[in-house]
């Protein structure tokens, strides 16, 4: 007598520690194989574009913060950089090497958060308790520039908003000097784990044609070896003048992607090192009166800073008619804004590229023939947010 | 090919009564094509040795609503050869249906379907052609211009019913849409005192 075996519908999450977020993932399980994943995205969906096109240019910075919420500052770079494209303004230089600066503090931010995690998912809490105790020394950088520790609204096209304040400088070289002992001592927990590696080694295999096929970049790319790092192929801001190298791996496994990861921290504090070494006392922001806002000093005497400071904060300046798309490389990969304006001071359209919707997107084949407990572990490597993935 | 011109010249020869324009600035060149003939053009420059956009970044619409063929649909590839990106764009009318990228770039499966979820448009051959970030039940294409900014609908939880349950949406206030563009755009003489000026300098 046969039996007829029915494949078991399993449904994880969204309310699930190991989902990364809102994440409904509908398996499809022969004992415990996954058969089939129905990825369903959405819950964290806010419109975000919708309210983009309703809003003047510099209230659209704060949408941005909240996309990607664990790197703030890298998203809104890409929306500064493509305003400024369309504006042909230029950037004083300290602008740039702040920017630079908090980017990658964005990207180590982001970097330990998912390690550390990744870790927690397969098995290991000690790495998230350390890694989270940097990450405030992070925010903590984030809040004294800002104002706030997360949704920071910083950058500017034409700039950032304000100046380092006094101290913060050496405070972030003190960090730049501490920091490497910290990823040292995740390593030791970590890179040589057995049960580290036994969860991620050969699993979530992604082949070069793959990476190229399902649109992906960043580390979930340089993992697959190809070596493609938009701060180096196309060069935004300063990091034409900055010396870093671009980790790759080589067998594009969950295990190859944590070290790029890692890999990727460290030359992040060396960029920052090198940004402090050569950053100069100067403007931060563009001074063209039209674009950037006068400093209060000037609005109590200047009546022409008073009519700017006016106009800016209530119609917002005029962006003329054109379109373009800029990338930056965000954390997690390449992060896009295709902006159209048509000369008001609204944008006619804003497309937000995210780097994990196209990630996430390849969950059903990078899953498929792995064992269920191998879920937590791919997932954690496809490095998902969902303010970015849901927009 | 290396150089933006040679790759533009490459381009119209190889593909002259398919593009319609080519334009280049910012560094990326923006072609315009028609519906019919997106799928040769997405293989050639997929497979020429010459152009190798390998990747597809990204599938949008931008709608146009006075215009009658409402919908520009955008797609934007970059090819890490060649380090170059490439802009692609036609317009649709309003109930077109428009042929699926799928079996060329499997990634362009769930871009289409936010295309479809955001503006309505239909497309041809998709292998699941479902709403993808909206809420399930969801009705209506939000990013359509005509969409209001505030929805229809908004959801909560009833005591009564045990259940979530969707409403028209009741505001306190409307959502107000301020004005402040002032067509005054300066006197005529201190136009042309600047511009003169500007001259100068």
């Amino acid at each position: 007598m046969t039996k007829k075996i029915k494949n078991l519908n399993l449904n994880f999450g969204p309310q699930h520690p190991a989902a990364h977020g809102v994440l409904r993932l509908i398996l499809e399980l022969d004992g415990e194989v996954v058969e089939k994943a129905d990825p369903h995205i959405g819950l964290l969906h806010r419109g975000t574009e919708k309210l983009i096109e309703n809003k003047t240019y510099m209230q659209a910075v704060p949408y941005f913060d909240r996309l990607d919420y664990v790197a703030p500052m890298n998203q809104e770079h890409a929306f500064a950089l493509a305003v400024e494209k369309i504006l042909k303004i230029d950037v004083p230089i300290r602008a740039q090497f702040i920017r630079v600066i908090f980017c990658e503090i964005g990207r180590i931010l982001s970097h330990i958060l998912n390690v550390t995690t990744q870790a927690m998912d397969v098995g290991a809490l000690t790495p998230t308790l350390w890694g989270f105790e940097e990450r405030e020394k992070l925010m903590g950088f984030y809040e004294r520039v800002s104002g706030s520790r997360l949704h920071a609204n910083y950058f500017r096209a034409g700039g950032v908003h304000q100046d380092l304040p006094q101290g913060l400088e050496e405070d972030i070289a003190d960090f730049c000097e501490s920091f490497p002992k910290i990823i040292n001592d995740l390593e030791s927990l970590l890179t040589d784990n057995r049960i580290f590696k036994q969860r991620n080694v050969d699993i979530g295999v992604v082949t070069k044609q793959d990476a190229l096929d399902y649109s992906f970049s960043g580390v979930m790319i340089r993992g697959s070896g190809v070596p493609w790092d938009l701060r180096k192929s196309q060069p935004y801001d300063c990091y034409e003048n900055l010396d870093f190298k671009v980790p790759v791996g080589k067998n594009g496994d969950c295990y190859d992607r944590y070290l790029c990861r890692i890999e990727e921290m460290k030359e992040s504090v060396s960029i920052i090192k090198q940004c402090l070494l050569k950053m100069e006392k100067g403007p931060i922001k563009s001074l063209d009166g039209k674009i950037s806002p006068p400093p209060k000093k000037d609005i109590k005497q200047s009546m022409e800073a008073l009519i700017h400071h006016f106009k800016l904060f209530t119609e917002g300046y005029r962006v003329p008619k054109d379109e373009i798309y800029t990338a930056v490389e965000a954390p997690k990969g390449e992060f896009g804004v295709y902006l159209i304006s048509d000369g008001s001071s609204k944008p006619y359209k804003c497309k937000i590229r995210a780097p994990g919707f196209s990630h996430l997107q390849s969950m059903d084949y990078l899953i498929k023939g792995h064992m269920l407990a191998d879920v937590p572990a791919v997932l954690g490597s496809l490095d998902i947010v969902f303010g970015e993935v849901d927009r | 090919m290396k150089n933006l011109e040679d790759l533009e010249k490459k381009i119209n020869s190889e593909l002259t009564t398919k593009i319609n324009k080519t334009e280049i600035k910012h560094n990326q060149i923006y072609l315009e094509t028609d519906k019919d003939d997106l799928i040769d053009i997405c293989l050639f420059l997929k497979t020429n040795n010459d152009t190798k956009f390998r990747q597809l970044i990204d599938i949008t619409v931008v709608d146009y609503p006075e215009r009658s063929q409402r919908f520009e649909i955008v797609y934007l590839f970059l090819s890490h050869e060649f380090n170059q990106r490439i802009v692609l764009k036609y317009s649709i009318s309003e109930n077109e249906v428009i042929p699926s990228l799928t079996s060329i770039f499997p990634a362009a499966n769930w871009m289409e379907r936010e295309v479809f979820d955001m503006y309505g448009v239909s497309f041809k051959d998709h292998p699941d052609l479902r709403r993808i970030l909206t809420d399930y039940g969801f009705e209506g294409h939000p990013l359509r211009k005509d969409f209001p900014l505030t929805g229809h609908t908004e959801v909560r939880y009833s005591e009564d019913e045990k259940k979530v349950i969707s409403e028209p949406v009741k505001l306190e206030q409307n959502f107000r849409n301020f004005d402040y563009e002032s067509p005054w755009e300066g006197t005529k003489y201190i136009k042309d005192e600047i511009e003169s000026n500007d001259k100068k300098n």
